[in-house]
C-alpha cells in the first residue's frame, strides 16, 4: 500500500499544489484504492520548498520537495513501478534524516501534531490520531472544576499576545452565573506576516474545535463562535465542513457522546480590520457592530457577547488543550522555561532562508530559530535583528538574539511574544523605514475612538516619513519619543498602547541608523529611495533599453546592446528602473 | 475619476437586475430577526451585488430596522465592503510584513502603472480593481498577490505582465 500526500494549505496552493495533486490522481486512475492512495494534506511547515509530496510505502517515508508536474509523474512511477524511491529528491527520510532535516530536528510537534500529516477533511484521520478522545474521556468522569485545574497546572498561557494564564480565565469564566455562556475562538490572526492560526485551522480544524468543546464544559458554555479572517477562505470552508460533519454525527448538538453536555458551533467571517481580533471589538463584530473596542472592566468572563459570560482564547490556545488533556498537564509543563511552559508556533517569514511553521520548546533561542533551524539569512547577507509581535511588538537586535523564547525574557527587551510572527531581517533592512511601515499600519487601523491614538499615530509617522525621506532634524528623536509615551499611556485598547513599541524598540537598538538618515542624509540599508543612489552595473547591463524608456526624466541613457547609465543631475529617485531590471543589473549605493 | 460611479445617485434598476435585487431581499428576510444581523446581510448581500452603493445601504437599513448611519458606519468602517462597482478580477497585492521586507511595495508600484489605477479604484474597462491587503497568510511565498482566489507568489516586477495578461 503506498500513501502519497500533497500539502494543500494557502501556502503549498500558491506553489502550485493544486495541479500536483490532479496529475497524481490522474495517474493513480485505474489502479485500485487499496494499492495507491492519493489526498491532501495541510501545511508540513516548510513553505519555503513548496509544492511538497510525501510519499510512505508502508515502510519508509520520503518528503520531496519543490514538485513539478513532470517530477511528481515520475516520483509515482518510481515508487509505484519499481518500489523505488527517487533518492535524489528526497529531502527527508522517515522524518529523521535527509539533507533538511535540520529543520525538524529541534522542533518539538504539539499544536501542529496533525498538520501536514492527516487530511483535514477526514473526520476519520483525526479520530485515527486519538481525535476526540480528550472530550470522551472528560465526559466520561472528570468534573469541570478538576479540567480547570488540570489547564492551570499544564501552565498553558495564552497564544493570541496577552499570554495570561488560560486555566486561569477559564476559572473565571466558570465562576460567572448565567445559564448561557459563550466560548469564542479568535481566529482573526491580525499581525500581518503571522500565519500560524491559519495553518492549524487549515490543517487540523478538529484539533481547534475539540479544544472549544473542553472549554466548553470547563465554563458551562452551550455555544462557541469562531471569528475567522475573511481572507482565509479556506479556513473558513474547512471549519463549516468539519462542524457539518460532526453535527451529522451527534458529535456536535445535544447530549454528546449520551452525556449531560449540549455544544453548538459558528463561524462568523471577519471583515477586513485588525481592531477586531482585539477581543471586546471582536465581540462587537459579531453582535454586527463597528468593531471598536470596549473599556475593561467588565471583561467577557463576566459580560461579553450577547452581555452574557464569555471566554475568548486564541486558535493556538485551544490546539493544545485535546493534547494536554490527554497527555497530562506534568508532560505538557516539561517543556519550556520557569514561567513559560509548552511549545510556541512560530510563522517565520522575511529573510530567513528557510520560511516556514515552526514549532519549538519555549526556552530555546532566538539564534537557535534562525540560524540552526532556519538556515541563517537567504543570500548569506548579515543577520540584524528579528521583529516580534507584529505592528504591537518590537525589533531584537542580533547582538540579543541568544535571548530565550520566554513571555517575560522578550518584554524584559521591549518587545513582545506576540501571536508568534517573527520576521527575520537583515542588511538590507532599513530600521526607521520598518518602523514607519508598523506604525502606517497601525495609524491606518486605529478605530478612532482615542485621540491619543488616532492623531498621535498620525503625528508620529508625519515625523517617520520625513526622516526616511531625508528631511528629519535632531528634534524629531526626542519628539517622537514623547508622543510614543501619551499615546502608550492615553489609550483605551492594545492597539494604541502598543502602537508606538516598534518605533521604541527600534530607537533602543538602532539609533545610530535614525541618526545617520538625519544627520549624514544616508540610509545604512541603502534602502531608502530618497536616499540613496542609483548605479547600473555595466557588467551585468545588457543594454535592453527597458529602464531608459520607463525613466521618468530622461535620466538613464546608453545604446541598444551597451551598458546604460544614470545621470545623477536629472535623477529624482524614484526607483522604476531598479524594480523594472529583469537582469537585476541596477543597484543602489 | 475612475469608473467611480457616484453612488448616491447611482440607478440601481440599471445598475442590477430585478433577480439580484429579488435575492438581497431574501438575504434580509432570511437574516431579519437574528441578533447580530447586519454584517452576514452585508456579506451575502456584496456576494450578490458585488458592491453596495447607497441606496442598497438603504434598503438593508429598512429591512433590518436600523438606522442607516449604523448600516453606512459598518460599510466604512470594514475594509472587506465596498461602496464603488468593482471590476471582473479584483487584483490584491499583500502588503503584510513579509511581503513588504521582500519587495511587496514594488510589485504594487508596477501593478498600479500597468493597470493605471490607484488603490480602491477600478480600470476603466472594468477589468480589474485594486486592492491591497496585510498578509493572505502565504508568508513564506512573498511577495504575494491575489487575483480573485487565485494566489501567485513568489513574484517579481518584471512578472507582473505576465501574471495580469492571463486574465482576460
Ligand atoms: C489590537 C489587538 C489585536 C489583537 N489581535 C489578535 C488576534 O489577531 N488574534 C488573537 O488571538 N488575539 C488577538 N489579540 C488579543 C485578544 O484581545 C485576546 O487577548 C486573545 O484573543 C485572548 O486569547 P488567548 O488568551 O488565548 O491569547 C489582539 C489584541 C489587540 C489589543
Ligand atoms: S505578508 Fe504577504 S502573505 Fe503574509
Amino acid at each position: 500500500m503506498i500513501n502519497i500526500t500533497v500539502g494543500m494549505a494557502t501556502c503549498g496552493v500558491s506553489a502550485g499544489a493544486e495541479k500536483i495533486l490532479d496529475t497524481l490522481k490522474g495517474v493513480a486512475k485505474g489502479i485500485p484504492a487499496s494499492d495507491v492512495a492519493v489526498a491532501a494534506t495541510g501545511c508540513i511547515g516548510m513553505c519555503y520548498r513548496e509544492p511538497l509530496v510525501e510519499v510512505s510505502d508502508g515502510k519508509s517515508t520520503f518528503l520531496y520537495a519543490d514538485v513539478t508536474e513532470e517530477k511528481a509523474k515520475k516520483i509515482f512511477e518510481s515508487h509505484v513501478k519499481d518500489k523505488k524511491s527517487v533518492d535524489e529528491w528526497v529531502i527527508i527520510k522517515n522524518h529523521s534524516e535527509g539533507p533538511e532535516f535540520g529543520y525538524l530536528g529541534k522542533q518539538v510537534k504539539i499544536v501542529l501534531r496533525n498538520c501536514g500529516v492527516i487530511d483535514p477533511d477526514s473526520l476519520d484521520e483525526y479520530l485515527g490520531k486519538d481525535g476526540y478522545k480528550a472530550i470522551k474521556k472528560i465526559l466520561a468522569g472528570v468534573t469541570p472544576e478538576q479540567v480547570v485545574e488540570q489547564m492551570i497546572a499544564s501552565g498553558l498561557r495564552g497564544r493570541g499576545g496577552g499570554g495570561f494564564s488560560t486555566g486561569m480565565k477559564w476559572k473565571f469564566a466558570s465562576m460567572s452565573k448565567g445559564p448561557k455562556k459563550y466560548v469564542i475562538c479568535n481566529a482573526d490572526e491580525g499581525d500581518p506576516g503571522a500565519f500560524m492560526d491559519r495553518s492549524v485551522l487549515e490543517g487540523d480544524p478538529h484539533s481547534v474545535i475539540e479544544g472549544m468543546m473542553i472549554c466548553g464544559y470547563a465554563i458551562g458554555a452551550s455555544e462557541g463562535y469562531i471569528y475567522c479572517r475573511a481572507e482565509y477562505p479556506m479556513a473558513v470552508k474547512r471549519l463549516q465542513r468539519s462542524i457539518a460533519v460532526l453535527e451529522e454525527k451527534g458529535m456536535l448538538g445535544d447530549n454528546i457522546f449520551g452525556s449531560k453536555f449540549s455544544f453548538r458551533l459558528k463561524v462568523k467571517e471577519g471583515a477586513g480590520a485588525f481592531v477586531c481580533g482585539e477581543e471586546t471589538a471582536l465581540i462587537s463584530s459579531i453582535e454586527g457592530k463597528r468593531g471598536t473596542p470596549k473599556v475593561r472592566p467588565p471583561y467577557p468572563a463576566a459580560k461579553g457577547l450577547f452581555g452574557k459570560p464569555t471566554n475568548i482564547n486564541n486558535v493556538e490556545t485551544f490546539a493544545n488543550v485535546p493534547w494536554i488533556i490527554l497527555n497530562g498537564p506534568e508532560k505538557y509543563a516539561a517543556y519550556g522555561t520557569e514561567k513559560s511552559k509548552g511549545t510556541k508556533v512560530f510563522a517565520i517569514a522575511g529573510k530567513a532562508s528557510k520560511a516556514g511553521l515552526v514549532e519549538v520548546p519555549m526556552g530555546i533561542s532566538i539564534n537557535e530559530i534562525v540560524n540552526e533551524i532556519c538556515g541563517g539569512i537567504r543570500g548569506g547577507k548579515k543577520f540584524k535583528g528579528v521583529q516580534m509581535g507584529g505592528p504591537s511588538g518590537g525589533c531584537i537586535p542580533a547582538s540579543l538574539a541568544d535571548t530565550k523564547i520566554d513571555y517575560e525574557e522578550i518584554t524584559k527587551l521591549g518587545a513582545i511574544m506576540g501571536s508568534g510572527g517573527m520576521i527575520v531581517v537583515d542588511e538590507d533592512t532599513c530600521m526607521v523605514e520598518l518602523a514607519r511601515f508598523f506604525l502606517a499600519f497601525t495609524q491606518n487601523e486605529s478605530c478612532g475612538k482615542c485621540t491619543s491614538c488616532r492623531i498621535g499615530t498620525l503625528r508620529m509617522l508625519e515625523i517617520l516619513e520625513r526622516i526616511v525621506a531625508g528631511k528629519g532634524t535632531e528634534e524629531d528623536i526626542p519628539m517622537l519619543q514623547e508622543l510614543a509615551q501619551y499615546i502608550g499611556k492615553a489609550s483605551s485598547c492594545g492597539l494604541g498602547t502598543t502602537a508606538p513599541n516598534p518605533v521604541l524598540t527600534t530607537l533602543k537598538y538602532f539609533k545610530d541608523e535614525y541618526l545617520a538618515h538625519i544627520r549624514d542624509h544616508v540610509c545604512p540599508a541603502h534602502s531608502c529611495a530618497a536616499l540613496v543612489k542609483f548605479i547600473i552595473n555595466p557588467e551585468t547591463c545588457t543594454g535592453c533599453t527597458l529602464c531608459a524608456r520607463d525613466c521618468p526624466t530622461k535620466a538613464i541613457s546608453g545604446e541598444r546592446k551597451q551598458p546604460h547609465v544614470v545621470n545623477e543631475s536629472l535623477c529624482v529617485k524614484c526607483g522604476k528602473c531598479f524594480t523594472v531590471c529583469n537582469f537585476g543589473a541596477i543597484y543602489k549605493d | 475619476m475612475k469608473a467611480k460611479a457616484r453612488n448616491a445617485d447611482i440607478d440601481i434598476s440599471k445598475e442590477f437586475t430585478p433577480e439580484q435585487l429579488k435575492k438581497v431581499d431574501k438575504i434580509i428576510e432570511k437574516f431579519k430577526d437574528r441578533p447580530g444581523a447586519l454584517i452576514p446581510v452585508l456579506e451575502e448581500a456584496q456576494m450578490v451585488l458585488e458592491f453596495l452603493p447607497m441606496p442598497i445601504l438603504k434598503i438593508i437599513a429598512g429591512g433590518l430596522n436600523l438606522p442607516l448611519s449604523q448600516v453606512y458606519g459598518v460599510v466604512t468602517f470594514y475594509s472587506f465592503f465596498t461602496m464603488t462597482p468593482r471590476g471582473k478580477y479584483t487584483v490584491r497585492v499583500c502588503l503584510g510584513t513579509a511581503c513588504y521586507v521582500r519587495g511587496g511595495k514594488a510589485i504594487y508600484d508596477n501593478i498600479k502603472k500597468e493597470l493605471n489605477v490607484e488603490e480602491g479604484e477600478t480600470t476603466d474597462d472594468r477589468m480589474f480593481t485594486l486592492e491591497t491587503v496585510r498578509c493572505i497568510g502565504a508568508c513564506g511565498l512573498g511577495p504575494v498577490i491575489f487575483v480573485n482566489d487565485n494566489v501567485h507568489g513568489r513574484l517579481k516586477p518584471a512578472k507582473i505582465k505576465d501574471v495580469l495578461s492571463k486574465y482576460n
